[in-house]
């Protein structure tokens, strides 16, 4: 149950976009079709799920203080805490890459049409996000699990939503300043407003 | 005998271009109205928009991504020719990790309290897209010198966004200044502060609006 709440909890109420602004970069840029959206939210659930794990055992087994303890009692006093950033994202940019054959090999159609936005997700900030705030929140790894599968999932609702309201607001009249980004902000904005009303929800 | 030095040194420096020549201004101009990378570029938004709450943390953000802008694009420039182009991005964010660590660990010695406040955010400056974009964009494909003027204009244009996106957040979200009470100094101490604007959807707000006012101006459209 502790873990199915994890999970909801960070679909709707700790949401990768609306509460912590992560993965914006790709949000805003990838988010004019739905269809691309769609293929772009499955790979960011699919990578967070696997990421958030394996570094998870990183950050146990070889980057907290006294984790290399397995390897010996010389090793348990070492602390390599502050490579935990580049382990992190090498992980991330090497789980990039095979998502990216896979996708290549069986939808060449969804690769043509998330084209740079694929390698982008290496620098997702939801990604390496995810993986910082695993950390900071002490999750088992089973809580870990769940987590990156929820952030990931909160994230494709969010890329989902914002794709289809944009895809109507083609042809809506908007100012030309507000055209684009700024009327895209703002619909985030309020879209933001509507899942606070998770909040208070206590799990 | 003098004037005939000055005349020979004047030749020879002829084909150098001088420090600050106009196309390495505009190199440095740029990103801050037309090109900037916030609001035109649409990068580095994540960032922009969770610790601009306060003035201060987001002063210390803007530091710290200005300064691995500067290094990691002359780095990266340093580097361009000897990096494969299909392993690049591996190696760019190498370079960018490394960088983003050290700003991390100087926090941490000098500015606990900060480290504290910024929390997962500095290490987000990795992905930061404005970093991994003006390596891709620039870095990868000219001098260390005008790599180093990019960083500086890409780094000021992001710093400025995010620093008056903060002051009105700050301002009617806490009514302060660098958490100094404005209202409360100029006699209004009950001043209706918004919670809204603490919140993350203040700052969506207060970007939109500024992306709005900043294109009017600039007249650029997005179609």
């Amino acid at each position: 149950m502790d873990i199915f709440n994890i999970a909801l909890k960070a679909t709707f109420i700790d949401n990768m976009i609306f509460a912590y602004f992560l993965g914006m970069c790709s949000f805003l840029a990838v988010s004019k079709k739905v269809s691309t959206a769609f293929g772009l939210g499955m790979a960011v659930i699919f990578v967070l799920t696997i990421t958030v794990p394996v570094n998870w055992l990183l950050q146990e087994y070889v980057l907290k203080e006294g984790a290399l303890a397995w390897l010996g009692a010389d090793f348990a006093t070492i602390d390599l805490t502050f490579l935990q950033f580049i382990m992190f994202i090498a992980v991330i940019a090497s789980m990039v890459q095979l998502v990216e054959m896979i996708i290549e090999k069986f939808s060449p159609a969804l690769y043509g049409s998330l084209g740079i936005f694929l390698p982008l997700i290496a620098v997702n900030c939801a990604i390496l996000g995810a993986s910082l705030f695993m950390v900071q929140r002490d999750y088992t790894i089973a809580q870990a699990t769940a987590y990156g599968f929820g952030s990931g999932f909160g994230w494709f609702l969010a890329i989902i939503a914002l794709a289809a309201i944009r895809e109507k607001l083609k042809y809506s009249s908007v100012p030309d300043g507000l055209k684009g980004l700024g009327i895209t902000m703002l619909i985030t904005g309020l879209m933001g407003l509507a899942f606070k009303s998770f909040i208070g929800i206590a799990l | 005998m003098s004037t005939e030095a000055a005349e020979a040194t004047e030749v020879q420096k002829a084909p150098a271009e001088p420090l600050l020549s106009k196309r390495r201004r505009k190199i440095m101009s740029d990103p801050l109205n037309e090109d900037n990378p916030i609001t035109v570029q649409v990068l580095g938004i994540c960032s922009a928009l969770a610790i601009t709450i306060k003035m201060e943390p987001t002063l210390v953000m803007s530091i710290a991504v200005i300064a691995v802008i500067v290094f990691a694009n002359l780095i990266i420039s340093l580097l361009r020719n000897l990096i494969p182009g299909r392993v690049r991005i591996i190696v760019q964010l190498a370079v960018i990790a490394t960088l983003v660590t050290l700003v991390s660990e100087i926090l941490k010695a000098y500015y606990f309290d900060m480290y504290k406040v910024l929390g997962a955010f500095v290490g987000l400056i990795i992905t930061n897209c404005i970093v991994m974009g003006r390596l891709e964009a620039f870095a990868m494909g000219n001098k260390p010198y005008d790599s180093i003027l990019d960083g500086l204009g890409s780094g000021f244009g992001y710093a400025w966004i995010i620093l008056v996106v903060a002051f009105f957040r700050e301002l009617f979200g806490s009514g302060s200044i660098f958490d100094f009470k404005v209202f409360a100094a100029l006699g209004w101490e009950n001043f209706p502060t918004n919670g809204l604007m603490v919140d993350s959807i203040g700052a969506f707000m207060v970007l939109g609006i500024l992306i709005w006012v900043q294109r009017s101006k600039t007249g650029y459209v997005e179609h």
